[in-house]
């Protein structure tokens, strides 16, 4: 278990001071000067050490990320801070924001000296007008005592603004956010080019989650390697875990990467409702992640690598656990419906995909469906993933694939109990077509 | 996507108040000239929030005029981000219910029932007196507090349906309830306390101040990084015969500043009394007070209350005190 003098997000939970004055006494904004003072590229090479992967869903190094700006071109360069906490399941950046905003803050600084940039967004999503409040009376205390702004303390110039959606999921996905900032509709761009090299206003920009911005000034302080050395090779440092769901204790907690995913829920969140025998499964890593079979559960590691070779993902670290009362056809299926609300609409895959999966899904979580639709439906899926412009398709699908591959029997049992139920089955099921047509 | 339209009717004209214009004209000056379209989602919701929580057709006109974009771009922003509100809500609470699964894992549904039977069957229609309306939403990002409902700017967590009709009466009585959590934990934290962040020497200031620096800074006012740690105050590792003394009853010094006292080791007026002007100034450099200490100054008072006297602004604070214990 994680110890606390190895933790990054020390109010996390908001019983210290907020602000600046509380945030110094915890060690932010100490002696940030000195940091800056040892270059751009020490700096992308210390984040790069500590094998931080970017900790919005995706998993990419986020040094990596960095180095790809480029070092001398005559546009302006920009940091665009994502969020846009939208993933079901997810509620960590919102503590950051509103508990922690000097960690990010300071970060921003850091990252935007990095990249050379002096211009960083922070794009909020629309509902958080609390959060928003908080962070940016936060901004207002680092512009007041010039540790951000033109002419501050620590030789680089930076604003930073923040800017709010309305209530768009899609606008987490990197390049819906910026068409979002850039005052249109959040529809995903085509990449290449990648927003390195043609990202807000045509200019190189680098889009990070908050998580991986706040975490950066600890790792500059006490070095890539000390982070590097918590949770295990390529799966590196801390994380925060959100464990929502059927548990007696949902929470949010910061811990080790690689954590056993049983030890998190019975360490932090009180265990599973009624012992660990009453689990059913766990959707890992928030809604666009495929559940876990049971027995898998008990052994699951927290972390990129094992939960992607149990064919599902670590994504936000937001821990979904259902225990043996939960209907998972009805659960899916509301996740299913969530992404059809969420559809952009820019593509046809996603746009219509995402409607018919969520219609049958509906149909199947009443039984009210034929076993040959259950491969008609993962066929369907296969058609969406990967055939879209942004990941929102095969978000929609994988949940789908995944109660399918782990629940298949939960599905025919269903479809079953319904027929024996109805006399006149097959009745009922030309009128369900009638109505699925008429949809 | 969902699809949505705007109101059939739509009132004659719509403009922002003279703050909101100001505010306006600040706000676009934060996007690169010529990227005005930049400011069109936070303009639209300043409209929204000045016209009785809804965006109304004209607004949407004005604000393609204020930034040069064409209607129809502006209507497109509109009709896709779903908290643009496209008809009247109600008057005294718009419920936004979170429906998604692990808010319905935890009984959402129970929240929407609630709204069905005391508000409206449907989403999106007003109440009878058309003080309420409701909606269920897509996950809001209060997951580990679900179930949950937002309304208007704040958030009210680990809902039961009893919990909930307490929630909708402060808004009926026009005394809301305090957001957050209705069952009593502090934000995210498990209940019964937290299982992490336990350890004190996070909190202590001993994380603070590690590193020296050497160069001073360019600008004629003097850094605030550039602290000289000789002057800083003796701190104690707790109180002594475990009670610290009351530092709130040193004007200028609230219950967040004690603690961050608390936290550099300090919990006693003779502490404060024997600072050093050396010392004083560090701490206010720390806090980055601006000479807070000097003018309310601090070292005074806390001399008087250590030799066991009282300030004027202690006898105050203890008649207080003891009024509100008499009312109790």
């Amino acid at each position: 278990m994680l110890q606390d003098k190895d933790r990054i997000f020390l109010n996390l939970y908001g019983f210290h001071d907020a602000g600046l004055s509380g945030a110094r006494v915890r060690g932010a904004w100490d002696n940030t000067k000195a940091l800056i003072e040892k270059g751009h590229d020490w700096i992308i090479g210390e984040v790069k050490k500590s094998g931080l992967r970017g900790r919005g869903g995706a998993g990419f190094p986020t040094g990596l990320k960095w180095s790809f700006m480029p070092k001398d071109d005559p546009r302006p360069s920009y940091l665009v801070i994502n969020a846009d906490e939208s993933e079901p399941g997810s509620c960590k950046d919102r503590e950051i924001l509103r508990h922690d905003p000097h960690l990010l803050i300071e970060g921003a600084l850091l990252a935007s000296f990095a990249m050379r940039a002096h211009t960083c967004y922070i794009y909020f999503r629309g509902e958080f007008i609390r959060e928003r409040e908080a962070f940016q009376r936060a901004v207002d205390e680092a512009y007041e005592a010039r540790l951000i702004g033109q002419g501050n303390v620590h030789g680089w110039d930076l604003d930073l603004f923040v800017h709010h959606g309305a209530g768009a999921y899609i606008c987490g996905e990197e390049t819906a956010l910026l068409e979002s900032l850039e005052g249109r509709k959040g529809q995903p761009r085509l990449k290449p080019p990648f927003p390195a090299g043609c990202g807000l206003y045509g200019a190189p920009t680098t889009v990070n989650n908050v998580e991986s911005i706040a975490v950066v000034p600890d790792i500059l302080r006490r070095g890539g390697s000390w982070f590097a050395k918590l949770g295990k090779a390529n799966n590196t440092g801390t994380k925060l875990f959100q464990i929502s769901g059927h548990v007696e204790q949902p929470c949010v907690v910061e811990e080790e990467m690689a954590i056993p995913l049983r030890e998190l829920i019975e360490k932090h969140a009180g265990g599973v409702r009624g012992g660990w025998d009453n689990l059913l499964t766990v959707i890992p890593g928030g809604s666009s992640v495929a559940c876990l079979p049971t027995d898998v559960c008990g052994e699951i590691t927290m972390d990129f690598d094992a939960l992607s070779a149990a064919k599902s993902g670590l994504g936000t670290a937001a821990v979904i656990v259902m225990d043996k009362s939960t209907d998972i056809v009805k659960a899916i299926a509301r996740i299913s419906y969530f992404y059809k609300h969420e559809s952009c609409g820019q593509c046809t895959p996603c746009r219509e995909g995402t409607g018919w999966m969520w219609r049958v899904m509906e149909r199947m979580a009443q039984g009210r469906a034929q076993k040959s639709e259950i491969d008609l439906l993962l066929k369907v899926s296969k058609q969406v993933e990967g055939q879209t412009i942004c990941a929102l398709g095969d978000a929609a699908a994988w949940p789908v694939q995944g109660l399918i591959r782990n629940f298949r029997h939960v599905i025919e049992e269903r479809i079953d109990s319904y027929q024996a139920k109805s006399k006149s089955a097959q009745g009922d099921m030309d009128r369900a077509e009638f109505i699925e047509a008429a949809e | 996507m969902s699809v949505r339209r705007l109101c059939p009717e739509q009132p004659a004209s719509f403009a922002f108040t003279k703050e909101n214009e100001a505010w306006a004209k600040q706000l676009v000056a934060k996007y690169p000239a010529g990227k005005q379209a930049s400011a069109v989602i936070p303009l639209l919701w300043r409209a929204q929030e000045q016209f009785d929580g809804w965006l109304c057709e004209p607004a949407i006109r004005l604000v393609g005029d204020m930034l040069g974009m064409a209607y129809i771009r502006v209507y497109e922003i509109a009709t896709f981000y779903t908290m643009f509100q496209l008809s009247p809500v109600g008057r005294k609470a718009h419920v936004q219910v979170c429906g998604t699964t692990p808010c319905m894992l935890r009984g959402s549904g129970d929240l929407i029932a609630v709204c069905k039977s005391r508000i409206a069957p449907k989403p999106h229609e007003l109440s009878a007196d058309g003080d309420y309306s409701w909606e269920e939403v897509e996950c809001l990002g209060v997951c580990a507090n679900a179930p949950m409902v937002q309304i208007w700017k704040d958030t009210y967590e680990d809902l039961t349906p009893e919990l909930f009709e307490k929630v909708l009466d402060g808004f009926a009585d026009g005394n809301p309830v305090k957001p957050g959590s209705q069952i009593g934990r502090q934000a995210s934290s498990p209940q019964g306390g937290p299982t992490t962040l336990t350890d004190p020497a996070l909190y202590d200031g001993s994380r603070a101040g590690k590193r020296e620096i050497s160069e001073t800074a360019t600008s004629g006012e003097v850094s605030l990084l550039q602290t000289d740690n000789s002057a800083k105050p003796e701190a104690l590792s707790g109180p002594r015969d475990g009670k610290a003394d009351d530092l709130k009853l040193i004007s200028g010094v609230g219950p967040k500043l004690e603690e961050t006292l608390n936290g550099l080791g300090i919990y006693h007026f003779d502490q404060i009394a024997s600072w050093s002007k050396e010392t004083a100034n560090w701490v206010d450099t720390y806090l980055s007070f601006k000479g807070r200490i000097e003018r309310e100054d601090w070292i005074s008072q806390a001399k008087v209350l250590a030799s066991g006297g009282e300030t004027e602004f202690s006898a105050r604070k203890a008649n207080a005190r003891d009024e509100n214990e008499n009312e109790a």
